[in-house]
């Protein structure tokens, strides 16, 4: 899919954002996303999710491997909120599990591919020339084939290592298009006088990209991370629930709906809880991510009537 | 135009073999084929390993740029793609295979993208009134919930139904009923059932996305000063939606759909396996846990194929639809 035209259909800073400062003014970018009810919603949840995957687990007497021999396979009820499985463990708490392994894969590996995004991007626009073509289309090659088909191919290293190999794969794997906006914001910004001046007052390229930069395209990077946690905690989902992610005996959402999914006309709370958090944080990161998004781009739809 | 599409074309082709060569080497690396024969008992005698991986040409011994160079050349001579562990060739396979992928996927691209569009543009035209408001809230819900959990979903509602109609009204296991009597037509519908569910799956999740991006775009003309210039000029406000605004908001359409393609590849491959469909997705995945190298390569060649096809259709309606490219 690599490629293609002139311009993506990101978000697209307006030049008259830039102060004379030096840095972006977003006037009230944070008090623009708050007044959109879906960021607070989505912030609301978010927290919740986080602070309930943290203190859980001490709300309920049953862990995640403990076998209640008095109930296999029961729905929820007053002693197992989520019900248990075949062999009597409590989904309640396995979901918990699973949502921490699926919390701590996301926000690392989303803000991770930001990361890379940024500085890759930024280096490829500021210096130009034939690094700057080298890199546009090393990322046209890594956009070639679908990231999950590489991960699919990793997959025997995560078995062997652990999934933090996961997490990085998924980082390095999920960089690219973002790079390419931030490049293109990076040659816009690289030929306004601020930046020029620093050049020519003989400030080295790395203190440019860092202080002056990437400053300026932190909003864009901001969104990229909290879109990139939602990604990355789906991506995840999906290899785990084929096989190819977390592996026992470590336990995540997606390994979850993996065993869940095979009963789950009949025994539908094995599917349905891990499933329900699992929509329900990333909707969260992405309702937060799109107001982020309106609030910094004005020209996205939702502050224009 | 033909220049433009020409010199994208030939970009496309030297990503499509870069890619995959690196593909061959990733799989080299991760895949290890003697697998299958160590540890048995009793012990298989070394020099029938060796025969057996020299066959499929993927004998750890030999340096790997030499199976690559070996693989590429026998590609080009043969036009093979080696042989499957399974001893078949790996060609033979895909060429089984494709057909059921692509049917799906093109169908639910094609749905897809058209759903998305008209749902984004009327989105965009109606925007913050309730079919607006709907579409937007249906897409994110949508687009935050990973593709094998709605196929999951689909086949319960499609269990409770069965259930309550009394017989199999909507089938989906597989790709058609086995064992299946009759003629070419009960053969078709037979397909067609079982296509509902995935092709459903798939227009879901497409749709979602492209709505979102459509509707944006679209929002971004609305307010364009020619717009307006039309409408002043006498076009009514629907020619002027569509002769000036709908072609000019696909235009970043067409960089998206190449962009979203690889996503949708994704999607197609997670709803036929979830949906038990003998496709491409199906032979990567098996191809993984069988060690079979030439499989797993002939999977990314075919990818890189239909992404490079993709790409140059994306450009092709880029300039179509943007005079600017052409000249």
């Amino acid at each position: 899919m690599a490629v293609m035209g002139p311009e993506t259909v990101d978000v697209a800073i307006e030049d008259d954002h830039l102060g004379s400062g030096g840095v972006v003014v977003h006037h009230g970018v944070i008090r623009r996303t708050l007044s959109a009810p879906q960021a607070w919603i989505g912030v609301i949840v978010i927290a919740l999710v986080v602070v309930w995957a943290v203190v859980g687990p001490w709300l309920a007497k049953w862990d995640a491997t403990t076998t209640d021999v008095f109930s296999f396979g029961v729905g929820p009820s007053r002693d197992h909120w989520f019900g248990t499985n075949d062999i009597g463990q409590d989904i309640y708490a396995q979901t918990l599990v699973g949502l921490r392994k699926s919390l701590v894969i996301g926000f690392i590996a989303g803000p991770g591919a930001t990361l890379i995004a940024g500085v890759v991007g930024a280096v490829s626009g500021y210096v130009g020339g034939v690094w700057d073509k080298v890199i546009v289309w090393f990322i046209d090659l890594m956009l070639v084939l679908p990231a999950f088909y590489i991960l699919v191919l990793l997959s025997p290293v995560f078995k062997k290592l652990s999934w933090v190999a996961m997490v990085v794969a998924l980082a390095i794997l999920s960089w690219m298009v973002m790079a390419r906006v931030v490049r293109g914001q990076t040659m816009s910004i690289k030929e306004r006088d601020f930046v020029k001046a620093a050049r020519f007052m003989g400030v080295p390229g790395w203190t440019i990209i860092r202080r002056h930069i990437l400053p300026n395209v932190a909003s864009l990077l901001i969104i990229d991370a909290t879109l990139g946690v939602g990604a990355a905690i789906l991506t995840e989902s999906t290899l785990s629930y084929f096989g190819f992610g977390v592996q026992a005996p470590d336990v995540s959402l997606g390994t979850l709906l993996a065993t869940g999914s095979a009963s789950a006309v009949t025994r539908p709370w094995l599917f349905v809880f891990p499933a329900a958090i699992l929509v329900v944080t990333v909707l969260a990161t992405s309702l937060v991510g799109d107001a982020l998004r309106d609030a910094v781009d004005p020209t996205s739809g939702a502050n224009r009537d | 135009m033909i220049g433009f599409i020409a010199k994208r074309l030939v970009n496309y082709v030297i990503l499509a073999v870069i890619a995959t060569g690196l593909g061959y080497l990733i799989a080299s690396s991760t895949l290890h084929p003697i697998s299958k024969f160590l540890g048995r008992n009793p012990p298989v005698n070394q020099d029938a390993i060796d025969a057996a991986l020299d066959k499929m040409g993927v004998n750890p011994e030999v340096p790997v740029l030499v199976r690559l160079k070996d693989w590429a050349v026998n590609l080009v001579t043969h036009g093979s793609l080696g042989t499957s562990t399974g001893g078949r060739p790996v060609t033979e396979e895909i060429a089984a295979r494709a057909s059921t992928s692509l049917r799906l996927l093109l169908i639910g691209t094609l749905l897809g993208a058209l759903i998305g569009v008209l749902i984004g543009v009327t989105g965009a035209i109606r925007q913050y009134r309730a079919f607006d408001r709907v579409s937007t809230y249906g897409s994110f819900v949508i687009t935050a919930t990973p593709t094998f959990v709605i196929a999951v979903v689909l086949m319960i509602l499609a269990t409770n139904l069965n259930k309550l109609v009394g017989h199999q009204v909507i089938q989906f296991t597989g790709e058609y009923t086995a064992g299946l009597q009759g003629g070419f037509w009960s053969h078709l519908g037979d397909r067609a059932i079982h296509l509902l569910l995935p092709t459903i799956v798939l227009v879901l999740t497409s749709a979602a996305t492209y709505s979102r991006y459509q509707r944006s775009a679209m929002l971004d003309v609305l307010s364009a000063d020619y717009i307006r210039t039309a409408r002043s000029k006498g076009r009514t406000r629907g020619s002027a939606m569509i002769r000036h605004g709908v072609r000019v908001a696909l235009i970043p359409m067409s960089t998206f759909f190449a962009y979203s393609f690889g996503l949708m590849l994704t999607g197609a491959s997670v709803t036929e396996l979830v949906f038990s469909w003998h496709g491409m997705g199906e032979y990567l995945l098996s191809s993984i846990h069988n060690n079979d190298i030439n499989a797993a390569t002939g999977t990314i060649l075919f990818t890189a194929v239909l992404v490079l096809i993709a790409g140059t259709l994306a450009d092709v309606l880029y300039a179509a639809l943007d005079p600017r490219v052409r000249v």
